[in-house]
């Protein structure tokens, strides 16, 4: 058996009482697409910061073709010939891709931007040198963030989920270069929980289960249900089946909505038109930046809208547009926010003292006091009910793992019964057990008369949850889809189409 | 050469919270102790007179109650703003707006008599810092304009203006031209507090208003929405809270509580209204909240550390011959190393593994 590129013995990693690695085994061979499977929480993000030198291992060793190795910086990986693509990119917005690259490459200008175009042409990561980042698709910024990493010839590239960003279309091309990537003899650690991408592209999977290395196994030779199973340590909880409600009325309605954008680098809203009605599912697709931030804002009433545009945007049976999102909660309305630190919950306080941030109508303030027995209460239903993995209700949100705070947040906005909910990327990061759940709850909710709207940046999600679908694009939303009567590739077509003048 | 890192704890340190304090002031204590040895004062007698001497007899440990009630009072108001980041740095202009406006009372009823009139000169001077304060507040909301820089201006402005009143329509026409107003009447006067010292009734309303900053940020619907805009301006906009009405709110709180301090200022120890009412507890108040953890118990102890230096201070300038601007120096390094120290409060230092062993 060769020598494998990058082995890790008995690797334990800590914080606090938590055991986020504990004695993992690890052994990525050269030319290997290796996954790491595992639920959120499972500890592949601290192990990827610990073999890219983030982090540094509190017991274990680590050995680099063959030789024990202290990573103690990333600066210290990329020398060893590590490189990483994180989910979110590194790059500046104002900068063009050559200075975005010359940032970490040493070298000069003229010399980087030829083998930028030449890395490109290789394996098929074409891309303008001198175009500024902020005028690219999210697709291309990735293709920056593989060449920045291959411009010093690594032999281990690391990728954090790195399809979750982009459309189908632009998965098979990101995959094409791996395998290119992979026949020159690079390795890549391929960090995903979509289990068909692992299939079609992984040559090994090490699978993580809260904390401890739990198999090591072909991932061709299992199907998606199998490797689930091993990945979340029992069965994979089903979906009841989508059945039609008898409809009632418009919950949410938004006619002929535009809206620019103060943020150079923002979306500007085009003509935007939806509705959603008691007992339905409303899916927005379409990948990120391309409005759904403004758009999630608009309806949440976080950003006021100008007097002449008020008029656009109803919902419960009221006139929304002056409402700011306190008085739209009265009405009955609920969101869950795309950003779960700093907007959807304050990182530095408790979650007792984050459950009064949306929750403090429910009997949580009296003549202007709090009354922290009810808050309590509150946050301890919510932890219980939803599954949220964490030491106790006095834990300050900045210390729960993304999926269990994103359990915490939808818990807390479900908890407050309302009659209209929104959610922008509900799932996103979420392990496939907990987002299993979550959408099971909003087919439930729907089921009992709650009108919904989801914008995801996941098809199948959005194809396994919505009755309608509509796509978002460069500030635009298509026409309404029947998703039963609908094709993933109809859905792939409105996000190119849209798109096709800037991709 | 591997340097320590600087990492976010799971959660803030109530040790570290704590020590902090403690921590600064030795350090500053020890620097500025190095630093008198370099010009020439001894360090042990600046030392004696600035730390010991004020707590050995029963009159200067009085007067640092009485310098700890303004102080006191103004932390508590702007340390609330300071927690909803919103930055009230013109506290010295509230305080002398409290302090004129309070004088109004006795400057123009000079032969006025009975039990209401210094209650009303308080009220009148929270009601002045309040006004004060509410210019900020204004261009801040409608304009956006940085607050720092506009409170810090009015600032000065206030101070044109007392000098102006002092100068002009509110000088003492028996007082040998000299810039100050009449002395006021007895009524006009706070009633003491501890016989035979200086120290009034304001002492207990500074505990008062502490109590009441305590109820504020601890336990309010109000106070907990200043903090979340403070820690997470888009989780305060998320849940629907008014910047704008946290950005009123906490600069009415902090020019009410100096506009207090000022009034009682002028109806206490110093009986008139004068140019030297103006001494800076408006920018120590400053020093005072951040010292104290910007908590309403952590600043109680903070204001009387500070008054008890303020006090040291006037003493190592008598008697170990110590220049005034050693004193200032004394105050900033003790902020600084404060700021230091509290750094470590959420965070901590993490060497590289291999470089400790």
């Amino acid at each position: 058996m060769a020598q494998p590129l990058l082995s890790l013995r008995g690797v334990t990693k800590r914080y606090g009482p938590v055991h986020a690695n504990s004695g993992v085994d690890l052994d990525v061979m050269p030319g290997a697409i290796h996954a790491i499977l595992g639920e959120n929480g499972a500890g592949k993000s601290t192990l990827m910061k610990l073999i890219y030198g983030v982090e540094t291992p509190d017991e274990g060793t680590i050995e680099w073709r063959g030789e024990p190795t202290q990573i103690g910086s990333p600066a210290i990986a990329r020398r060893l010939g590590i490189g990483m693509v994180f989910q979110h990119f590194s790059l500046f917005e104002t900068l063009t891709v050559a200075e975005n690259v010359s940032l970490l490459v040493p070298g000069k200008k003229k010399e980087l931007t030829e083998r930028i175009v030449q890395l490109g042409k290789e394996f098929g990561l074409e891309v303008d040198p001198l175009a500024h980042v902020h005028a690219l698709s999210v697709g291309e910024r990735q293709r920056v963030e593989i060449i920045r990493c291959l411009m010093v010839d690594p032999k281990l590239l690391i990728l954090d989920e790195p399809t979750s960003v982009l459309p189908p279309q632009s998965v098979d091309l990101l995959f094409d270069t791996l395998r290119r990537l992979s026949a020159r003899g690079v390795s890549i650690l391929f960090i995903s929980h979509k289990l068909e991408e692992i299939r079609s592209i992984c040559t090994h999977a090490t699978i993580l289960r809260g904390g401890k290395v739990t198999g090591n196994v072909v991932p061709r030779d299992f199907d998606a249900h199998t490797l689930a199973t091993m990945m979340i340590g029992r069965d994979m909880p089903h979906l009841s089946a989508t059945e039609p409600v008898k409809r009632g009325e418009k919950q949410l309605e938004i006619l002929g909505l535009s809206l620019a954008s103060d943020d150079p680098f923002g979306v500007s809203l085009k003509d935007i038109s939806l509705h959603v009605r008691e007992g339905e599912i409303l899916g927005i697709a379409g990948v990120s930046g391309n409005g759904q931030t403004e758009l999630a804002a608009v309806i949440s009433g976080e950003t006021p809208l100008p007097k002449a545009m008020r008029d656009g945007i109803s919902m419960l049976g009221q006139k929304a547009g002056a409402l700011n999102p306190a008085r739209r909660r009265e009405l009955g309305f609920a969101f869950v926010p795309e950003d779960r630190l700093g907007q959807g919950t304050v990182p530095e306080l408790s979650l007792v003292k984050n459950s009064i941030l949306t929750a403090h109508r429910r009997g949580m303030v009296q003549s202007g006091m709090i009354r922290r027995g009810r808050a309590e209460t509150f946050a301890e239903d919510c932890i219980a009910e939803n599954d949220v993995r964490t030491p106790g209700p006095t834990a300050e949100a900045g210390s729960l793992s993304g999926g269990n705070l994103q359990k915490f947040i939808i818990g807390r906005e479900l908890m407050l019964e309302p009659k209209l909910l929104f959610l922008n990327q509900p799932t996103w990061g979420v392990d496939i057990g907990a987002a299993t759940a979550i959408r099971k709850r909003l087919i439930e909710l729907r089921s009992a008369g709650c009108a919904i709207l989801v914008i995801s940046e996941e098809l199948e999600e959005l194809f396994e949850l919505s009755d309608y679908m509509q796509v978002l694009s460069e500030g635009r939303l298509s026409a309404r889809f029947k998703t039963s009567e609908t094709a993933p590739e109809d859905i792939g077509r409105a996000m190119i189409d849209a798109s096709e003048g800037a991709a | 050469m591997t340097f320590p890192k600087l990492v976010r704890r799971e959660r803030a340190s109530l040790s570290v919270m704590i020590a902090a304090p403690f921590v600064a002031l030795a350090i500053a204590a020890l620097s500025n102790l190095v630093l008198y040895a370099a010009i020439g004062v001894n360090p042990l007698a600046v030392f004696k007179a600035m730390l010991i001497d004020p707590f050995t007899s029963y009159f200067s440990f009085s007067e640092i109650l009485l310098k700890a009630g303004p102080l006191l009072l103004i932390a508590q108001g702007l340390a609330i703003g300071f927690r909803a980041k919103v930055f009230n740095i013109g506290a010295e202009g509230q305080f002398v707006l409290g302090a004129i406006c309070a004088s109004a009372i006795p400057v123009y009823m000079p032969q006025a008599t009975g039990a209401w009139i210094w209650p009303t000169m308080l009220v009148f001077g929270m009601l002045g810092g309040l006004a004060w304060a509410s210019i900020t507040a204004f261009w801040r909301v409608r304009l956006n304009a940085n607050e720092i820089l506009v409170s810090l201006m009015l600032s000065f402005l206030a101070l044109q203006l007392l000098n102006y009143l002092l100068l002009g329509p509110w000088k003492d026409p028996m007082g040998f031209n000299f810039p100050q107003s009449v002395m006021f009447q007895y009524d006009a006067l706070l009633p003491i507090l501890l016989p035979g010292t200086r120290v009034n009734i304001s002492l207990i309303l500074a505990l008062l208003v502490t109590l009441a900053a305590w109820f504020f940020v601890q336990r309010s619907f109000a106070g907990y929405r200043l903090e979340v805009g403070g820690l997470a301006p888009n989780a305060a906009r998320y849940a629907g809270f008014s910047q704008s009405g946290a950005i009123w709110l906490s600069l009415l709180i902090g020019g009410a509580a100096a506009g207090l301090a000022g009034a009682a200022e002028v109806a206490g120890p110093v009986g008139q209204l004068q140019r030297s009412i103006s001494t800076g507890y408006g920018f120590a108040a400053i020093i005072v909240a951040y010292l104290g953890g910007l908590h309403p118990i952590g600043i109680l102890f903070s204001s009387f550390l500070m008054a008890a230096l303020y006090i040291g201070g006037d003493n190592a300038m008598v008697s170990a011959k110590l220049p005034i601007a050693a004193v200032n120096v004394f105050q900033g390094s003790l902020l600084l190393a404060y700021l230091i120290a509290a750094t470590f409060v959420r965070r901590k230092l993490v060497w590289p593994q291999g470089a400790r062993a």
